[in-house]
């Protein structure tokens, strides 16, 4: 199947094992990516702080390339920052005729324009979980990743805002997690797997971007997570990046490895390490990759019980 | 930060926009739209927060706090190349605000980056750059903050 593909200023270099990852495992589920031809940044959160319409203007130039290059088609993001940027765009520029005559004039002054609803944007979570599935996922899976705890983290941009269709739930999503179970993994209870990994607050005030890391990492590590999953270049750089400076200030020892769920994905589907990008991280994911076994875990045994005695009481079947 | 999201809301109902202007909670909105899947009056928050950082900047009472330098700093670097620049983001904006702290970010976490080969050392520049300039300024000349 073909889809656009808008890979975003991080996938060139910071979050270059996402795009590799992406591209290998696109091969096994039969996925052909065509890029938009010289896109440019989407604006991050940062453009639309200063200026508006420059700010819709600079994400729709990438939306009306793709719809000339490819006509009608589906976009994949795989950034949550360009994945939200583009949908709301293109849903906005639906909404409000005043903000799409403005964006109109201003393409036009690049010689481009672009009719809102032609491109379909989507982000590689939903691409792969809705269009591929979660039993195409499965049938590839070569080496299940048997025994491995992985924390599913969707940080804030994909799952919401709720204004807009989305594809899984806003404030308590399941893709992510139903595609590491057809890996084999063990995913873990999350609670904090929508809640925002501060963005480009690290920048702005580090006292409020390290407590909204710690309390991300502590969660993890609450629940015994050998590695987090990512599907965002920004929540990975923030959660693996700044991991030392969230230990130093808390006085923790978190070491818990933070990677795109492509590169699971791909190391479940066989391929090598090195063709996944892995290594690149600062905290190694070499420890908790060891931790894989080639059998699958063990049904946990019911709980044993005390002697019969005193009321009697309920019995439950534990499920593994 | 100097008020909460909702006195800030009760803020703007009693009129007292200098105030709402001059206080730093909207560059301390990171953006993740929880409070638009939570408000049941469907009132779209982070938009007015964006709104409000607009604003702030036309009033001119954005000086005393950094937050819109890191903003310019970045769309400087995406107006001039169509791509943003991490390297030289973090460069002119850490230099000029903590010079001590960019030292410490670049021999610890950007030489580790580096390494890693996670850092580009030279900005990436798009091809039809005319084009997207064309763009960005009639999309200036058409403005308005709102």
């Amino acid at each position: 199947m073909k889809y656009g593909y808008y890979p975003g200023c991080s996938m060139e270099k910071n979050a270059r094992s996402y795009h590799d990852s992406t591209m290998a495992i696109a091969k096994s589920l039969g996925i052909e990516f065509v890029e938009v031809e010289d896109w440019n940044c989407c604006g991050a959160t940062e453009y639309i702080a200063i200026e508006k319409i420059p700010a819709y203007a600079l994400i729709t130039r990438n939306l009306a390339l793709a719809a000339e290059q490819n006509g009608s088609t589906n976009l994949v993001a795989p950034c949550s920052a360009c994945y939200l940027n583009l949908k709301k765009a293109d849903h906005y520029l639906t909404d409000d005729p005043k903000l799409k005559k403005k964006v109109d004039t201003a393409l036009d002054a690049g010689g481009l324009n672009y009719q809102p609803g032609s491109v379909n944007v989507q982000h590689l979570l939903e691409t792969i979980a809705i269009d591929i599935g979660y039993q195409a996922v499965e049938d590839q899976v070569k080496r299940p990743l048997y025994n491995l705890r992985v924390a599913p983290y969707y940080g804030c941009l994909v799952p919401r805002p709720a204004a807009m269709e989305q594809f899984d739930d806003p404030e308590h999503p399941v893709t992510m997690d139903k595609i590491l179970k057809s890996l084999g993994a063990t995913v873990i209870d999350y609670p904090l797997k929508a809640q925002c990994c501060g963005g480009h607050m690290t920048q702005i005030s580090e006292d409020t971007a390290l407590e909204m890391l710690r309390r991300l990492l502590k969660n993890a590590a609450d629940y015994d997570a050998d590695m987090i999953a990512t599907l965002c270049p920004m929540c990975q750089l923030n959660l693996d990046a700044y991991q030392d400076a969230v230990n130093a200030r808390f006085g923790t020892d978190y070491k818990i490895p933070v990677v795109y769920f492509t590169q699971l994905m791909g190391l479940a589907f066989g391929f090598p390490a090195s063709e996944l990008g892995f290594g690149k991280e600062i905290v190694s994911p070499s420890p908790a990759l060891e931790k894989i076994t080639v059998d699958p875990p063990k049904t946990p045994r019911a709980r044993r019980r005390g002697k019969k005695s005193g009321l009697p009481t309920p019995t439950i079947t534990e499920e593994g | 930060m100097d008020h909460s999201p909702r006195a800030i809301f009760a803020m703007l109902d009693a009129g007292m926009e200098d105030q709402v202007l001059a206080s730093n909670t909207p560059w301390y909105c990171v953006s993740c739209y929880y409070c638009m899947v939570r408000c049941p009056q469907d009132i779209p928050i982070t938009d007015i927060m964006y709104t409000l950082k607009r604003m702030a900047i036309d009033a001119g009472h954005y000086q005393k706090d950094k937050a819109p330098e890191f903003s310019q700093t970045f769309i400087d670097f995406v107006e001039s190349n169509g791509r943003s620049f991490e390297l030289g983001l973090a460069m002119r904006y850490h230099l000029r605000y903590h010079p001590v702290g960019a030292m410490k970010m670049a021999t610890g976490m950007g030489l580790k980056m580096f390494t890693r080969g996670r850092m580009e050392l030279t900005p990436t520049k798009i091809k039809n750059l005319p084009q997207l300039k064309s763009i960005l300024k009639k999309a200036k000349e058409l403005g308005g903050t709102a």
